[in-house]
């Protein structure tokens, strides 16, 4: 098993910052930033966990999340959403788009390892 | 109509007041007004209408300013009850409670003034207080601007938090990985630092400092009004950011990026067509856009735009309405007489919407909105490209409407009965109404 997380987001620094706690956790962390070619990455890479971000430049993570599960080969891989906002709407969103996991900025390193473990866990 | 007949009792009625309260017999002010008792009567008991000379004498002798006998000063009043009225019944007040009358209103209105104004008064501070309401959760809800300055300042956070607790957390940290993560805190804090920054300013510049809420365009509207649509420096060839930096528009706002490119416009126009050529072909044609714009070879919307722009001393008053392809009001130079609000959609039957229909036909049509008061205007809309050509693609078409008051030369044609907004319009029967009046046409229930 490749144990390998795909990080689409577009801080730089929240990107750091998650690859290396995910990494010393043991996991093969790659990143995108962008959200008009994310799709493409998504398949080369067959990652075994997508964390998302629901602003992306270009596109909206919403509409990824709805690309990524209307995709037989990719819908069974647990997406983890970030948003800035945690309004109920987004979290509605996020829920019919399909999000296995929904986590609120700013959150905490070990929350964010607790979740990767536990969608982990469960795919 | 029935409307005339409403406003006939009015001054009727007045007269009657007014003749009382001085304690006058009838004989004897219709003797002094020159006219028989029995016509008096039937003026009073408004089964006549009575205008011009007769109102002005009998205003004489009763020592009042005709306007307080006639209805015209009133209509404004008389509508405001009535949309009381109608807001009133719209949320269902006043359970258990007699509605207002209607049909009174006038009645109302003329033997209760101070009441009115009051009611009229609470009505428009309701509103004006509605509006700001909207516009403040408009602006939580929606505001680009805050939405983007939020999310960039919990980005940062959370970049910051993550760093931040790894550097913590993480014991043995190599000496490469914590200087990169030390300068990754450095750059985020400044960041966050102008971020909050950005957001305490915008946030400031809400009610507490005394600015009203206003929308980006209301903000507009204010900037050109205060310039009353003419700029002098833009005139002789000036820079539109000399313009834009002597006003209090905030870089950074809606309102400052639209007024720019309103001056943007302005100042291309006012290149194509200078002032002094305009004005000498004015004196030659008077304001007839046509000839105009064929002489100084400018299209017609932009030959409005200049019309729109010159001092009202030399040209008189001049309105100009543009709208986009959703009907959306741009541009609003307001008319006399002819009245336009950016808070409920226009009223469709103005020409104006229907000038994109046909680009390259301009159209002039006499339109009158309703209410007694109301003075018929000249209407010329034309419709240009809003945008570049592209290939296979219709163009994006913005439409624009210049008003100008009524000539003697233009009654010949009967006006066309327009609106101002469904929502505040008394036309009955109309095929364009899109939501009930709240003034109370019970029988106009078709949308």
């Amino acid at each position: 098993m490749s144990s390998q997380v795909l990080l689409i987001e577009d801080e730089p620094n929240i990107i750091e910052a998650i690859t290396f706690i995910l990494s010393r956790d043991g996991w093969q962390v790659r990143s995108h930033s962008g959200g008009h070619d994310a799709m493409d990455v998504v398949r080369a890479r067959q990652p075994e966990l997508i964390i998302l971000d629901v602003m992306l430049p270009g596109r909206s993570g919403f509409d990824l999340l709805a690309d990524i599960r209307s995709d037989a080969g990719l819908a069974h891989i647990p997406v983890l959403m970030l948003t800035a906002r945690g309004q109920r709407k987004d979290r509605e969103m996020a829920e019919k788009a399909g999000a296995s996991m929904f986590m609120t900025k700013p959150f905490s390193n070990a929350d964010m390892l607790e979740a990767v473990r536990a969608l982990a866990g469960r795919a | 109509m029935a409307e005339d007949a409403v406003g006939g009792t009015l001054t009727g009625t007045r007269i009657r007041q007014q003749r009382l309260a001085r304690g006058i017999a009838q004989g004897a002010l219709a003797s002094q007004a020159g006219i028989s008792p029995s016509y008096l009567n039937l003026i009073e008991h408004n089964r006549r209408k009575i205008g011009g000379r007769i109102l002005l004498r009998l205003a004489e002798v009763l020592e009042v300013d005709p306007q307080t006998l006639s209805h015209g000063s009133e209509a404004a009043l008389i509508a405001a009850l009535r949309e009381a009225a109608g807001e009133a019944a719209e949320i269902g007040d006043a359970e258990g409670a007699a509605a207002p009358d209607l049909d009174r209103a006038e009645e109302f209105a003329g033997r209760f003034p101070g009441w009115a104004h009051l009611l009229a008064g609470t009505l428009r501070r309701a509103q004006a207080a509605a509006r700001q309401v909207d516009a403040l959760s408009d602006r939580l809800a929606h505001d680009p601007q805050l939405a983007a300055s939020l999310h960039e300042v919990l980005s940062v956070v959370t970049a910051i938090r993550s760093t931040a607790s790894i550097l913590v957390e993480t014991p043995a940290l190599e000496q490469e990985w914590r200087a990169r993560f030390h300068r990754n805190l450095g750059e985020d804090s400044q960041r966050l630092a102008e971020g909050a920054e950005r957001l305490v300013r915008y946030l400031d510049d809400g009610p507490a400092t005394g600015r009203d809420i206003l929308s980006p365009q209301d903000e507009m509207d204010r900037f050109l009004a205060a310039a009353d649509h003419h700029f002098d420096v833009l005139e002789q060839g000036g820079d539109v950011d000399a313009v834009i930096a002597q006003s209090d528009l905030r870089p950074g706002t809606g309102a400052h990026v639209l007024a720019r490119a309103a001056l943007e416009t302005y100042r291309t126009d006012a290149t194509a067509l200078p002032q002094t050529v305009l004005l000498a072909a004015v004196k030659r044609h008077g304001l007839d856009p046509l000839a105009l714009a064929q002489e100084a070879d400018v299209p017609l919307p932009r030959l409005m735009r200049r019309l729109a722009a010159m001092p009202e001393e030399a040209v008189g008053p001049i309105g100009l309405i543009s709208v986009d392809a959703s009907g959306a009001i741009g541009t609003l130079k307001p008319l006399e007489g002819f009245a336009v609000t950016r808070l409920a959609g226009a009223c469709p039957l103005w020409p104006l919407f229907r000038a994109s229909a046909q680009p390259a036909m301009p159209l002039r049509q006499r339109i009158v909105q309703p209410g007694r008061g109301a003075q018929p205007v000249q209407a010329i809309a034309a419709s240009e490209a809003a945008a570049p050509p592209s290939f296979n693609m219709p163009p994006l078409m913005r439409s624009f409407m210049l008003l100008l008051p009524d000539t003697p030369e233009d009654r010949d044609a009967a006006p066309m009965p327009v609106g101002t907004a469904c929502r505040i319009c008394p036309r009955t029967g109309c095929a364009a109404r899109r939501e009930p009046s709240v003034l109370g046409n019970t029988e106009d229930a078709k949308l």
